[in-house]
């Protein structure tokens, strides 16, 4: 074929693409189902590459905003354990900031032997590490509608990104640490200008200063330009829009580390600073709103701590008379949502399903029963992780079932 | 049996040995060193910072009172400034207000406040330091405009708030200096969990 050839055949594709797009967007205009009209998608061109990618028009998958004040991430309509950064579950004490990354800075003092200031184009220079965490609220137990509760409505307060930054210890060693320093202040950029002090040794451990999360920029409801992560650690640690770190010698006592993120006891003290997420397990299929039919199905859901890994899951399907360990979908990463599984046949008759959770360090998620007596009923809302389940009715609906 | 060492192997021992090994040990070092570079003492990428520049922004009050700014105010002055700018969230005298009560809760024993979930927790029975009142009015305080009070204002506000929990008298008046001074009921019941009994 000759070159003159070759364009003109290019010509005459490029000609017939054009008519198809406009004959759609002509149909639009008329009022016209596109969809009903065409009904083959072997018999019509498809759309043409776009800057920007969307979902199917078949997904309808949101967050749910709650309580004037969060976003629930949708457990119940997600797969494998990564939660696209447009549904990561959103709790803001004063609202997003807009920040320009430009004029953006963060300033390391205090405590340190060269108080240091970096634009985030500087953050970024640095040697970069990239992990994959969840990050939950520490007030993560909400099921206010009570047996009609879906999964996200027990505990939607909890995602898991690909996150990528700096460590915080290459940002601290930069400073240098002063004799003395045992406590890292971290400050917000946002109305609030919230605030929390961080023991150097997480700071020194696997703290990063992160700019990127599911491989772009860190949206701006997750902190843009820049968030503290602390893997494993409750969420209101992780500070966004972060502004300032300052190298202490105790902690601030700020508000949310005193009069909020605390946990009375029923004998008698508050404690204070119970960082770490401890481990939890929800199943996100079957579950209300779903309607099942008999047969086999997937018993599937999410596990995770903040000790570490998830070494074991174990199902009931009969009220938590028998456990059986599930499936653990591999890599089992510390501190991530795990995915578990387990092939179940119902059998048409009303039944209970529950998951309970077990991490690396033997720590076994615990009955509501046990953790209102142990802590008291009063001793909510933080650190609320209870085995939780779903009773099956005869026709296939699901009841959220939190007396596991 | 032990043969006596030779003047010769003496010095070599006890002499060009060690130094023969240092040698070959260095350029062992020196092949097998990662290129330079590649981990610096230190990458050089932050800025100096200036300490008006710090200044401007290191707010945190802790709770020996560092960080406190000048200022002084009464709960007499503080009691005008709450009705208008914090009243409508918190409730007049801090109670029953849409966004979180700060007064008007004996002071309960915690035990009570974990078995009993209609108990509201409140500056007086809850919150371990007076200092952190001030630090987070100035961070987040009034809502609707936060960073708006001046010092002076924040001190008078944070001690009608804490009159209003019958910890400092209505003509007291608040400062760096006195504020950290004040006995907060809730102290000594806050324990860090690293410190505490596990409990689910």
């Amino acid at each position: 074929m000759s070159r003159d050839s070759r364009d003109a055949a290019l010509e005459t594709s490029r000609r017939r693409l054009l008519a198809v797009a406009t004959g759609g967007a002509a149909a639009g205009l008329l009022g016209m189902s596109v969809r009903g009209a065409e009904t083959d998608p072997t018999r019509v061109q498809g759309r043409l590459p776009s800057a920007l990618g969307q979902r199917s028009g078949f997904e309808m998958v949101e967050r749910t905003p709650a309580f004037g004040v969060v976003s629930l991430t949708p457990l119940e309509s997600l797969y494998g354990t990564i939660t696209p950064a447009d549904l990561h579950f959103e709790r803001h004490h004063a609202g997003i900031p807009e920040i320009d990354p430009q004029s953006h800075e963060l300033l390391l003092h205090g405590l340190v032997e060269r108080p240091l200031s970096w634009s985030v184009a500087a953050l970024k220079r640095y040697p970069s590490v990239t992990r994959t965490c969840f990050i939950e609220c520490s007030g993560n137990y909400f099921p206010t509608a009570g047996e009609l509760s879906p999964p996200h409505l027990v505990c939607g307060l909890t995602s898991q990104s690909e996150w990528t930054g700096v460590p915080l210890a290459t940002l601290l060693r930069e400073a240098g640490v002063r004799s003395g320093g045992s406590w890292v202040l971290a400050e917000g950029s946002d109305a609030a200008v919230m605030s929390r002090s961080i023991p150097l040794e997480k700071c020194l451990d696997d703290a990063l200063v992160v700019y990127a999360q599911n491989g772009e920029a860190i949206r701006p409801a997750q902190g843009y330009p820049i968030r503290l992560l602390l893997p494993g650690w409750e969420g209101n640690t992780n500070v966004k829009w972060l502004r300032r770190l300052e190298v202490t010698d105790g902690p601030s006592m700020a508000r949310d580390e005193t009069s909020k993120y605390t946990e009375p006891m029923r004998d008698g003290y508050i404690r204070q600073f119970s960082f770490e997420i401890e481990a939890r397990s929800i199943i996100t299929h079957p579950a209300c709103p779903a309607v099942i039919e008999p047969g086999w199905q997937e018993i599937r859901g999410l596990a995770w701590s903040g000790r570490g890994r998830i070494s074991r899951v174990e199902v009931s399907s009969d009220g938590g008379k028998r456990w059986q360990d599930a499936r653990l979908q591999g890599p089992v990463l510390p501190k991530a949502h795990t995915r578990f599984g387990l092939p179940w046949k119902w059998d048409g008759q009303a039944t209970e399903l529950l998951s309970r959770a077990t991490d690396e360090t033997g720590y076994v998620q615990p009955t509501l029963k046990t953790i209102l007596k142990e802590r008291g009923p009063g001793s909510g809302p933080y650190h609320f992780n209870p085995i939780v389940g779903w009773r099956v009715l005869r026709d296939g609906e699901l009841r959220f079932n939190p007396t596991g | 049996m032990t043969t006596p060492l030779s003047r010769l192997q003496y010095v070599f021992l006890t002499a060009l040995l060690p130094a023969l090994l240092c040698a070959i040990s260095l350029t062992a070092a020196e092949l097998f060193a990662a290129p330079q570079d590649t981990v610096p003492e230190g990458y050089g990428l932050g800025r100096p910072a200036d300490p008006e520049a710090i200044a401007r922004i290191d707010i945190d009050v802790m709770p020996d009172g560092r960080g406190l700014p000048e200022g002084k105010g009464t709960a007499r002055e503080g009691q005008i400034i709450y009705e208008a700018a914090c009243a409508h969230c918190h409730g007049s005298e801090g109670r029953d207000g849409p966004n979180g009560s700060l007064a008007g809760v004996p002071q309960y024993a915690v035990t009570e406040l974990a078995d009993d979930r209609s108990l509201k927790r409140t500056v007086g029975n809850y919150w371990p330091y007076a200092t952190t009142l001030f630090d987070y009015l100035r961070r987040a305080m009034p809502f609707d405009k936060p960073g708006s009070l001046s010092n002076d204002e924040l001190y008078a506000v944070t001690a009608y708030v804490l009159h209003l929990n019958g910890l400092v008298d209505e003509l007291a008046t608040l400062g760096a200096g006195t504020l950290p001074l004040i006995d907060m009921p809730a102290r000594e019941r806050f324990q860090p969990a690293s410190e505490a009994r596990e409990q689910p």
